[in-house]
């Protein structure tokens, strides 16, 4: 640790101003804080301010994503197995094929992303900003594997430069940049993220099919049965809602299983990172609109066991970490618990009502954090009116 | 006839006061018809006769206009001059009046028109008059253009039709077309990226 200290000391007089490579100071300097906390904390821009900086928080959230993250290579290996009729392929097989086909798409988001990061930074002359540290996982977790990588490159450019750089960078912009990738390539690339094949690994290039396979995730079904009018939905991933939980069945790579996401949450909770009033509130406003369309039951989607939506597709993953993004969210502490409730009971409302978008959790979010700065606005209006009263009554 | 000065109104709406990227009017129509380049270029076109011909006119009639019924005389006259357009257009190019649809009756409610006669036509001479409302109908038309070809490029891969990166064979490499790009959203941003270029280019431009 010493040693790689007194490198960096070495060769700081080179990129301060008037050394030699001083254009270079940005790039530098975010090498520098990423190696060793830096003496400075975080003075504007995301509300954090402790004895941690951004690069810290952002760490934590990284670590807290490696669940997911392991258990969807693992996964990507496991369907794809299944998909060809090998079902006992061993553990470290489907472990490695999945890291192989995972890994590209981690790597091109970071380098798209960091570089543009990067360049802006050089540019305006400021220092680089941390938030992409967290983007960059959080993009291919998101993504069916099968995505072609160009796409993968085309959406994390136009969630940095569109979604952040044009608001001001980290902490300044409205959406959640992954999820904005998401959208981008959801409604750009409508086939290559929806349907019945994308999920696995292969399938869209027609490689071996085995009787009775199908790709489709369960909320596909559920749209499909929907669609058919069908009285019961029939599930075809997984055997069924302990499968579900821990995430054997196809989707995008981080989002299937509840239970690594489960634990990320817990790291999350347990270092303060994020809000425990948006995730509770989340799954509270999900589990109660799935009652509430249990009430109405007008057909098989309706009928869903309310439960069923909190553990299938990107539910979970999106309430603990796309939902608690501080940047995007609301900030006050009712705000966030009207914030979370409304992101859940929307997910499922577009789930159950409208057969286009299997699944709502990303439309949901996005559309929250639109209404953020709304809900703090009214909130922080009836505090003030609230005290204006309880002053007059001290009159 | 061509004195510095008339040729200023000509070129000013082009960039300095561009009635879109500057103005910030006109921009429904603007994201409404450009997801193809050929409506864009017939809508620019009609804008351009219907701003230059009313301004004219108005600018014959200013002194003769009340001024407390102005507003409904320079409606009849836009709203004939439209009704001329869409003629025009279902006679010769039935195919892209069916594609600009109600759009081009909506004409009539393009703030850019108005603008222009309530600015300028009433308290100027009629050529000057003529030659503003062509250059700002020219402004409107660059940008629509712009937009026009580059959603129908990337959003369908043609240009005025003509299936250009089929020609060329990207389709092989994996190549997709961007249907964001059709999608009225999408023309928004390019409109917002326009108008950060032009700002970045022309400092003056940029709100305190």
């Amino acid at each position: 640790m010493k040693a790689l200290r007194n490198i960096v000391d070495k060769m700081k007089p080179n990129f301060e101003k008037g050394g030699k490579f001083s254009k270079l100071h940005s790039t530098f300097d975010a090498f520098e804080t990423f190696l060793f906390v830096p003496k400075t904390v975080t003075r504007q821009g995301s509300h954090i301010r402790d004895c941690n900086d951004m690069k810290r928080v952002m760490i934590v959230v990284v670590v807290a994503l490696l669940p997911a993250l392991l258990f969807g290579m693992y996964n990507v290996g496991l369907q794809h197995f299944r998909a060809v009729g090998l079902p006992d392929a061993a553990l470290m097989q489907c472990f490695w094929f999945g890291f192989l086909k995972v890994m590209p798409i981690v790597l091109v988001s970071y380098i798209v992303g960091l570089g543009i990061e990067f360049g802006v930074a050089q540019a305006r002359g400021h220092e680089v900003n941390e938030g992409f540290l967290v983007s960059g996982m959080l993009i291919p977790l998101v993504m069916p594997v099968d995505i072609p990588l160009w796409m993968v490159a085309v959406a994390t450019a136009f969630a940095v430069v569109i979604g952040k750089e044009v608001f001001g960078g980290t902490g300044m912009n409205i959406f959640n940049p992954a999820l904005l990738a998401r959208a981008f390539i959801f409604f750009s690339y409508t086939p290559f993220i929806s349907g019945e094949k994308v999920w696995v690994a292969g399938l869209t290039k027609g490689e071996g099919i085995v009787d009775g396979f199908s790709g489709a995730t369960p909320l596909t079904d559920a749209a499909n049965a929907l669609a058919e009018g069908a009285g019961t939905v029939t599930y075809t991933g997984g055997s069924g809602p302990m499968d579900w939980f821990l995430g054997t069945i196809p989707g995008c790579i981080g989002e299937t299983s509840t239970l690594a996401i489960l634990i990320g949450a817990a790291i999350l909770l347990y270092t303060g990172v994020a809000s425990w009033r948006v995730m509770l509130s989340v799954f509270a406003g999900g589990y109660l609109m799935g009652l509430l369309f249990n009430l109405i039951g007008l057909n098989a989607v309706m009928d869903m066991p309310a439960y069923y939506h909190l553990i299938l597709g990107g539910f979970a993953f999106g309430a603990v970490f796309m939902a608690t993004d501080p940047v995007t969210g609301s900030q006050t502490n009712a705000g966030k618990l009207i914030y979370g409730f409304l992101i859940g009971a929307i997910a499922v409302l577009i789930r159950v009502v409208n057969p286009g978008y299997p699944e709502g959790m990303m439309l949901s979010i996005l559309f929250m954090n639109a209404m953020a700065p709304l809900i703090d606005h009214y909130v922080v209006e009836a505090n003030i009116r609230r005290r204006n009263r309880r002053l007059k009554l001290a009159k | 006839m061509f004195s510095a000065k008339i040729l200023k109104l000509l070129t000013s709406p082009l960039s300095q006061s561009n009635p879109i990227t500057v103005q910030i009017l006109g921009i429904c129509s603007a994201l409404a018809v450009t997801a193809k380049l050929k409506p864009a270029f017939v809508m620019a076109l009609s804008v351009t006769v219907v701003t230059a011909f009313s301004s004219l006119i108005i600018s014959m009639l200013r002194n003769t206009i009340p001024s407390r019924i102005r507003i409904i005389v320079q409606l009849v006259v836009v709203a004939a001059l439209v009704i001329l357009v869409d003629q025009i257009l279902k006679a010769y190019v039935y195919d892209v009046s069916k594609q600009l649809s109600v759009f081009v009756g909506l004409i009539i409610t393009n703030c850019i028109i108005m603008g222009r006669i309530e600015a300028f036509a009433l308290g100027n001479k009629p050529w000057p008059s003529f030659v503003d409302g062509i250059g700002n109908g020219l402004g409107y038309g660059i940008i629509l253009v712009v937009l026009g070809f580059v959603r129908e490029l990337l959003g369908a891969g043609t240009v005025w039709g003509y299936p250009v990166f089929e020609k060329i064979g990207i389709y092989h490499t994996g190549y997709t077309n961007n249907s964001l790009m059709l999608l009225p959203p999408m023309a928004l941003i390019c409109v917002g990226i326009i108008i950060w270029i032009q700002r970045s280019r022309n400092k003056n431009l940029i709100e305190k």
